[in-house]
């Protein structure tokens, strides 16, 4: 019986020939993350546990991105990019994006595949739930706890039981309103918000290898949504050309074997889909963007790992592009390559930065924003009973700040039309 | 963590407990090393559970009561996938420092659990079938790990919990790094005064 990507990148990465779904083994940690609101913790553990002189396994290693509490006068999560500071100081690491200097880069799993970091056939470890969106590059790449970061930052190795492979398989064209935030919305509402609990999902056919890098991303950023341990697409020449324009580094890309066993298969037809919304308060209770049409919104929020790359932001310029938003509508860029690409992208002789702008657009500074909520003076952050369409990844109570509030997910393009008009809006509404 | 008898009260939730309901991002910012500033992790503990959803059925009760960051309920009950969402290590150190002896849901999110286990902070149980409903916040609670039993003492009703399986070796050791010490992969002295 062969293997699939996700076990064969296990079996290479812990000095087997094989393993099986199930099985725990000890594997060795090519690339580790970590953050402002995790890294803290995680350092003061390793100190705890390694002693305050210790020296972390590998300095080349690990990578710091503070990403989530930058632009907030809270001095709590100032002190922790300072505490994060010392650390990369003490530790000698180079790979650290600094807040307030030329660096700083923003939302980590979109900073990771624009410096070099995620690579095909490795093993990453991210402080943060959402690392799963490197799954995108064929890599194996999950979310973990301060403490086992702190045990990777002294051994460079962690025990994962092998998951089994989900699979769902896209076939079909995508057709120009549907985004990838679409399909994996489909997925999450099929299978609930448990559905994939413990299991690699990965994605497949030729839609999916159809999208950009961006997209893949935006597919796997989200398997945490239905409990899933990792996302994986399969590496291809348009992965392999992103990855060798970002690292030198050999990298050894990994496919499933002819004969991999899969635990689940769907199939779905691109074509026949239509832009989806997950209502409140679950990523599951998923319904078409058409239904919820009469669903009036005080914001739009257009940001984070989810849905604020380059990508979601041209797709949704395709849409305000000469139109005013009805509603408060917050701009919030992944990174700072990503806002440097707002200034740099043009649509009929238009910067998107400018088309936002003219839509009467709330542009923010690269974090993570009000994704999660976070301190109270947090850009876009939900404070009272506000009801929000959201590109972003997780509409529980309260997550984007206020237990009050409600919060809708949708694509980009949805986000786009919907604060064009106010009410919840299928995108093909603008899209002839 | 390696007794073999926990009992107290329960706090009772429903399906789908996440990590923002058990502590909203807004306080992840405290020292978690620091004595003082840990004890906010026990204050804000389940403070993100809708006020009409808190200790169901019909809610409003708090898990912390005010000035205090130290719960009454000792055991929490709940659903479906506790601890869905982000990877935040808070939340099992938020229901430690609230005094949470021990979760007792249906099933986990992944990663909840394994923060739960490696970071020894609270015993996260599973329950064969789904038995929030069969409690009420308050109730007195027994739950015996011997047979893998946990019983409503309000109500005299029991039912079966799954054993630990993989994980027992951990959470008896009491968590990644004494386990990693027991089997000779880290060095004993590391940390141990620390």
């Amino acid at each position: 019986m062969g293997m699939t990507i996700t076990e064969k990148i296990l079996a290479g990465h812990s000095g087997r020939d094989k393993v099986v779904p199930g099985e725990n083994v000890w594997v060795n940690v090519d690339i580790l993350m970590t953050h402002d609101v995790t890294g803290p913790g995680t350092i003061s553990i390793f100190r705890k546990e390694f002693g305050e002189d210790a020296r972390i396994w590998d300095r080349d290693k690990v990578v710091v991105i503070p990403d989530h509490y930058i632009y907030t006068a809270d001095q709590h999560a100032q002190r922790n990019v300072v505490f994060l500071r010392d650390f990369v100081k003490q530790q000698q690491i180079d790979n650290f994006y600094d807040v307030g200097t030329p660096d700083y880069k923003g939302v980590c799993h979109v900073a990771l595949p624009e410096e070099g970091y995620t690579r095909p056939g490795e093993v990453l470890f991210g402080t943060d739930s959402h690392t799963c969106t490197a799954g995108a590059f064929g890599e194996f790449a999950t979310g973990i706890g301060n403490t086992d970061a702190a045990f990777i930052l002294g051994t460079g190795k962690l025990w994962v039981k092998v998951p089994q492979t989900m699979r769902f398989v896209f076939d079909g064209e995508m057709p120009d309103y549907l985004m990838a935030k679409d399909l994996i919305l489909r997925i999450i509402g099929d299978i609930g918000v448990d559905g994939a609990s413990y299991a690699a999902m990965e994605f497949a056919g030729d839609a999916v290898h159809s999208l950009n890098i961006e997209e893949r991303m935006t597919l796997c950023n989200m398997v945490i949504e239905a409990g899933g341990k990792n996302g994986i697409i399969s590496p291809d020449e348009e992965t392999l050309k992103y990855v060798k324009a970002r690292t030198n580094k050999p990298f050894d890309p990994v496919q499933n074997d002819s004969d991999a066993r899969f635990a689940f298969e769907k199939k779905y037809d691109a074509a026949k889909m239509v832009p989806l919304v997950a209502k409140p308060h679950s990523p599951e209770n998923v319904d078409t963007a058409e239904n919820l049409s009469d669903v009036k919104v005080d914001r739009v929020y257009i940001g984070s790992c989810t849905g604020g790359k380059l990508t979601d932001f041209k797709a949704a310029a395709r849409i305000l592009n000469g139109r005013k938003a009805a509603v408060d509508t917050f701009i919030v860029p992944a990174t700072t390559d990503v806002a440097k690409g707002l200034r740099d992208t043009k649509i009929d002789g238009k910067s998107l930065h400018q088309i936002f702008e003219e839509a009467g657009c709330r542009i923010g500074n690269a974090s993570c924003g009000a994704c999660l909520g976070g301190p109270d003076d947090t850009f876009g952050r939900l404070n009272g009973e506000e009801v929000c369409l959201s590109t972003t990844n997780r509409n529980f109570p309260g997550r984007m700040g206020s237990k009050k509030s409600q919060v809708y997910l949708a694509s980009p393009l949805t986000a786009a039309a919907t604060a064009v008009n106010g009410t919840i809006t299928d995108p093909r509404k603008y899209i002839a | 963590m390696s007794q073999n008898k926990i009992t107290g009260r329960a706090y009772v939730v429903g399906d789908n407990i996440d990590t923002d309901q058990i502590i909203p991002a807004k306080h992840l910012v405290y020292n978690t090393h620091s004595p003082e500033e840990r004890k906010l992790y026990g204050k804000f503990a389940m403070s993100g559970v809708p006020e009409e959803k808190s200790g169901l059925p019909k809610g409003g009760i708090k898990f912390i009561r005010e000035g205090e960051y130290q719960s009454e309920f000792d055991i929490i009950v709940g659903g479906k996938n506790f601890g869905c969402g982000s990877s935040r290590e808070h939340a099992p150190l938020a229901l430690q420092v609230a005094g949470v002896k021990a979760v007792v849901a249906q099933t986990y999110a992944r990663i909840f659990y394994r923060n739960s286990v490696d970071g020894g902070f609270v015993m996260p149980l599973e329950s064969v079938d789904n038995i929030y409903e069969s409690f009420s916040t308050g109730d007195q609670v027994e739950i015996d790990l011997a047979s893998n039993q946990i019983k409503n003492v309000s109500t005299g009703k029991s039912f079966e919990l799954r054993p630990l399986g993989d994980a027992a070796d951990i959470i008896n050791a009491g968590g990644l790094f004494a386990y990693a010490r027991k089997i000779g992969m880290i060095s004993q002295k590391a940390g141990a005064n620390v």
